[in-house]
């Protein structure tokens, strides 16, 4: 206990001995309103933070006042008597530093949200603050006397102090090596709150090149940091940083590239993505990138073409299937749908064919095929489908060829409803005899099934299939003169 | 009991009316979240009088990052009372705490920020305040050893903390979760698990589509069913939940249908019933019973509604896929399932849970592989996916793999993680709740317990971060004397999210007869392999501002 009180007591005194140096506007301030909350909390009726030469007229609050009851009886704990400390000291001796309000304090009131008395409600605060009430009253003392204890408060202490949720100055510590020492310690606790708040003393207090240097061996805190920026918006800090260190880890290039998805306007953001191929990507990711420009690229010309067919309504297609969504920032798949769906016909020389973005962005063949073969057949054209399957080889003969295996051909086929004739051309393709036979029974393909049983030689299963196909039909005609075939073959 | 009139919760717009002076915001840190109060505060209207009075209170902390959002956004000074709430962990059931930090996982891997660890510390450190100091403390992994240590610089730097207060818990465990990648991934098949993995279990509440729910009494006709979802809370309160929520699915059944006949049976003794004394006995019974068929009758709908997913063919072949992963079958090339699934768009979080969970059951996947896979999501789903691609790896779970080595074939062995012989109905070993897959976690909480981890240190060697163990001295006068056959506790602290499959496990453990250990589990935040990896994809929508 004894060594908390020893702390309690340096605090006090330091932030004591500071209110008469002047020396440090900002933390002055950030301590004053600090008191000035805890004292008068409750009556903190404030519209804008710069006038605070209004507020201060707390300071000569009588401790005890009706206000400071208030907010005992809010706080309701141990808590309050901490703010009761602050009050007390400032009620007595800080106003000297009061005419001093004119500078900005943006900053420092960052801190005031950790330096305000919480609640405390954790194990830890409950036990510091017992210790605070026994010594309260010789918090009076004359300041004088303490003048020489105020450095002694070493970062480590400062450190666990802004865990706790204290006041802290952090103004004290004036030279790079003090600061680096705050920040180490800082990392060790890992406290985001308290890192946070030191990075954001360091960022104001240090020239920029020297807080980069520093924070490329602290690899933590620069992640924290970047953290910070991100979350506030402070883009142009962020991009000096990023900009300035190209040997960051590599993930931190990656984190401009996601800004793009920030920028709304397509010509703009295509811009950026055009920026960000220079940065030192891994191999792998530049391809990526390049390739999402490019295709950003693409879209945006086929995009003000599209649309300007479409609104002349000249064209039969965008009429019968006019478009559901702009085709700006899809995907490369869906593009090439899209283009498999509207452009299909075009020649490979064309921004917007398939052939062409097959080529540009190296689809594999299966990826491709499955794509427009989901596209034509959403347009009926079979014609095409057809086609797409048919390989020639060198010597003129065609072959139907299917990299998907020809189960998803059918699959997708009979998604979009085609008819039975087209769609049993492709399940007498299937070669797994297993699936030909499932996919066939279950789509109606009869010639399919009455084939494969009549190949299997099993006529206890095409008997069985007799009942499956219409009375009269030209299939139960064919079951017939297999039966009667094979039969005539048993025998011969 | 404290007047407070009404609770609303946070949205975007002007606050609803209400007769009172004070208004309480109750909220996490959050820089989004504070939009939504600024917004509230500024359209707050001015001139009505009495004028409302603004607090603000976070829950676990304070954040100066909130508090200079506020001011930039000239609110700050609206609120007379910024206080914080130091809730660290929440419980959730007699057994289980949650801290229900859903981005502590990501910000302890992707973002170096431990913020999320000195919150478990200090939840930790309340923890022993209440139930005695912890003598000895287990760990595996970094954030593990960090906490630990943080743990103790705290009992250190508050030496009036010891306290003498005879302790509940003998041994506490921490465990990282990229100890144990892959157990999140798998689909969990237990009945809570499911329901989990299925329509998402929120803190304790589960809300289910409601044609299954519709009142079958007569009269009510057609015309008005029911199109909320409906909202069903999930404890160990309710007794059947408590006896099935652990089983694995497929024993669900006969359990509900065995426990229809009781009840029915139940209801038919009143025409046994001769005397006034009996009767009136049968009628006090009334409640529960009536209690009892109400809960029957729900989970029966749940379980029917489960059912329809676990039988479809699609989650057959996503089981058998990760089953085959999980006993290292085929974990080296590119999967066929995995690319229809990605062919055929599914939907890409599904897509990432079989990659991960592929990578991580191969230490990594080959280049080419790795690269194929890559390069057809991005293809298929948008190139900003590179930025989730990357968290991935950052966080170990999509990776290439170095050395040419696979270690995951030894961890298997050594710890038993797949069981071929698995028993759903009548269990005797933790495989049960992924039917075959003994998660990885779990079994290095069982090895410890028994026969201790120096069995096994070949094996956690292999697993990231440090092993360690740590004493806790406690006073003479209050270490324990252990009576014969009685159970040691053990706490263990799952740092960066824990599945439900895996609590089953260890209430599984703290059952069996010759178990001799009881457990008690803590965790940042409830998981599955959805939310889980959703917390490190990018969020590609942009802002709304």
């Amino acid at each position: 206990m004894s060594r908390v009180r020893a702390d309690e007591e340096e605090y006090w005194h330091s932030s004591k001995f500071r209110a008469f140096t002047f020396d440090d506007e900002d933390d002055e301030l950030s301590q004053l309103k600090e008191s000035k909350r805890a004292v008068n909390s409750l009556r903190d009726i404030v519209d804008d933070d710069d006038d605070d030469l209004e507020r201060v007229s707390w300071s000569g609050e009588p401790v005890g006042s009706i206000s400071w009851s208030i907010k005992e009886t809010v706080s309701g704990s141990t808590g309050s008597l901490d703010g009761r400390d602050s009050s007390l000291q400032k009620g007595s001796s800080s106003y000297a530093a009061l005419p001093k309000q004119a500078s900005s304090y943006s900053l420092s009131s960052l801190f005031k949200g950790r330096n305000k008395l919480s609640s405390f409600q954790s194990l830890s605060d409950a036990l510091t603050d017992t210790g605070v009430k026994s010594y309260a009253p010789e918090l009076r003392r004359p300041k004088a006397e303490y003048k020489d204890y105020s450095s002694d408060w070493s970062p480590k202490d400062t450190v666990r102090r802004m865990q706790r949720g204290k006041v802290c100055s952090l103004e004290r510590f004036r030279s790079l090596q003090d600061k680096l020492v705050l920040l180490d310690e800082a990392v060790a606790g890992h406290d985001g709150n308290v890192i946070t708040a030191v990075l954001i003393f360091l960022k104001r207090t240090l020239r920029r090149e020297i807080l980069f240097r520093e924070l490329e061996v602290r690899q933590v805190a620069l992640c924290h940091l970047i953290h910070f920026l991100r979350e506030t918006g402070e883009q142009k800090f962020l991009l000096d940083l990023l900009r300035t260190h190209c040997f960051f880890p590599l993930s931190l290039q990656l984190s401009q590239y996601r800004e793009h998805l920030n920028i709304q306007d397509v010509e703009k953001r295509r811009e950026f993505l055009k920026g960000c191929i220079g940065l030192p990507f891994s191999a792998e990711d530049t391809s990526h990138i390049q390739d999402h420009y490019t295709l950003l690229e693409r879209q945006i010309i086929i995009e003000a073409n599209d649309r300007h067919l479409e609104m002349a309504g000249q064209s039969e297609l965008f009429r019968k299937y006019p478009r559901k969504a702009s085709i700006l920032n899809m995907p490369l798949v869906t593009t090439l749908f899209y283009s498999c769906f509207y452009h299909y016909t075009e020649a490979e020389g064309m921004f917007s064919s398939p052939t062409n973005l097959k080529k540009t962005f190296k689809i594999p063949d299966k990826q491709y095929v499955l794509t427009a073969l989901a596209a034509r057949a959403k347009l009926r054209a079979w014609g095409d489908v057809d086609a797409l399957l048919t390989t020639k080889n060198w010597l003129g003969y065609t072959k139907k060829k299917a990299p998907i295996g020809f189960h998803r051909v059918v699959e997708i086929l009979q998604r979009n409803n085609a008819p039975v004739q087209v769609l049993q051309e492709y399940v007498r393709l299937v070669e797994d005899v297993e699936t030909r036979l499932n996919l066939a029974t279950k789509y109606k393909c009869h010639d399919v099934v009455i084939e494969t049983y009549r190949d299997l030689k099993d006529r206890i299963q095409l008997t069985a299939y007799k009942s499956k196909v219409e009375r009269g039909s030209a299939e139960e005609e064919k079951i017939h003169s297999i039966l009667s075939n094979m039969v005539r073959n048993a025998y011969s | 009991e404290h007047e407070v009139e009404k609770m609303f919760t946070l949205k975007p717009g002007r606050l609803p009316p209400a007769d009172v002076k004070n208004i309480i915001f109750f909220v996490r840190p959050k820089l989004e979240l504070m939009d939504i109060i600024t917004d509230n505060v500024l359209r707050e209207d001015r001139g009505r009088s009495p004028q409302r009075d603004f607090h603000i209170l976070f829950v676990p902390r304070r954040s100066l990052l909130c508090e200079q959002w506020l001011k930039e956004q000239g609110v700050l000074g609206s609120f007379i009372h910024r206080e914080q709430y130091s809730l660290d962990l929440i419980p959730f059931d007699g057994d289980l705490l949650s801290m229900e930090s859903e981005s502590a996982f990501k910000e302890c891997y992707l973002e170096s920020d431990q913020t999320s660890l000195y919150h478990a510390a200090k939840g930790l450190m309340t923890l022993q305040a209440l139930y005695g100091t912890i003598p000895q403390i287990f760990g595996k992994g970094d954030c593990a050893r960090h906490v630990a240590n943080m743990m103790i610089r705290m009992k250190r730097e508050f030496p009036g903390s010891q306290n003498s207060i005879f302790p509940v818990f003998d041994t506490l465990l921490l465990l990282d979760r990229n100890v144990d990648l892959l157990t999140p991934l798998a689909t969990q098949l237990t009945y809570e698990g499911l329901i989990d993995e299925i329509y998402g279990i929120q803190n304790t509440y589960v809300k289910l589509p409601p044609e299954k729910f519709a009142p079958k009494k007569q009269g009510e006709g057609g015309k008005d069913l029911p199109t909320e979802p409906k909202k069903l809370q999930l404890n160990s309160a309710e007794e059947l939940y408590a006896e099935i929520r652990d089983k694995n699915f497929n024993a669900v059944g006969s359990v509900l249908s065995k426990k229809a006949k009781i009840i029915s049976a139940a209801f038919e003794e009143r025409h046994h019933a001769k005397t006034v004394g009996e009767i009136k006995q049968f009628v006090s019974q009334l409640p529960h019973m009536q209690a009892a068929r109400s809960s029957l009758a729900n989970h029966t709908s749940i379980a029917e509604l489960i059912k329809d997913i676990t039988t479809s063919e699609d989650f057959f072949d996503n089981l058998t896929v990760e089953q085959e992963f999980m006993s290292g079958i085929d974990t080296d090339k590119v999967n066929n399932y995995i690319e229809d699934c990605i062919a055929q768009k599914h939907p890409l979080i599904k897509i990432l849970r079989l990659v991960c969970l592929q990578s991580v059951c191969n230490s990594g996947l080959k280049q080419k592989v790795l690269d194929h896979y890559k390069r057809e999501i991005l293809q298929t789903y948008g190139y900003e996916h590179i930025l989730t691609l990357n968290n991935l790896e950052k966080a170990g779970l999509l990776k290439p793999q170095t050395g040419g080595r696979n270690n995951y074939p030894t961890i298997r062995k050594t710890l038993r993680l797949w069981m071929d012989d698995v028993n759903e109905q009548n269990p005797n070993d933790i495989s049960y709740v992924y039917s075959g897959y003994a998660p990885l976690s779990v079994r290095l909480a069982q090895l410890l317990a028994r026969p201790g981890w120096r069995s096994i240190e070949e094996v956690l060697k292999m697993l990231p971060g440090p092993h360690f163990e740590e004493r806790q001295q406690l006073p003479t006068g209050l270490q324990k004397k252990r009576q014969q056959g009685e159970n040691r506790v053990t706490l263990v602290f799952f740092l960066g999210g824990v599945t439900y499959a895996e609590i089953a496990a260890l209430r599984f453990l703290s059952q069996m007869e010759d178990g001799g250990t009881e457990y008690i589990i803590a965790t940042t935040k409830l998981i599955n392999g959805t939310t889980w990896i959703k917390s490190l994809m990018e969020k590609l929508e942009p802002a709304p501002f």
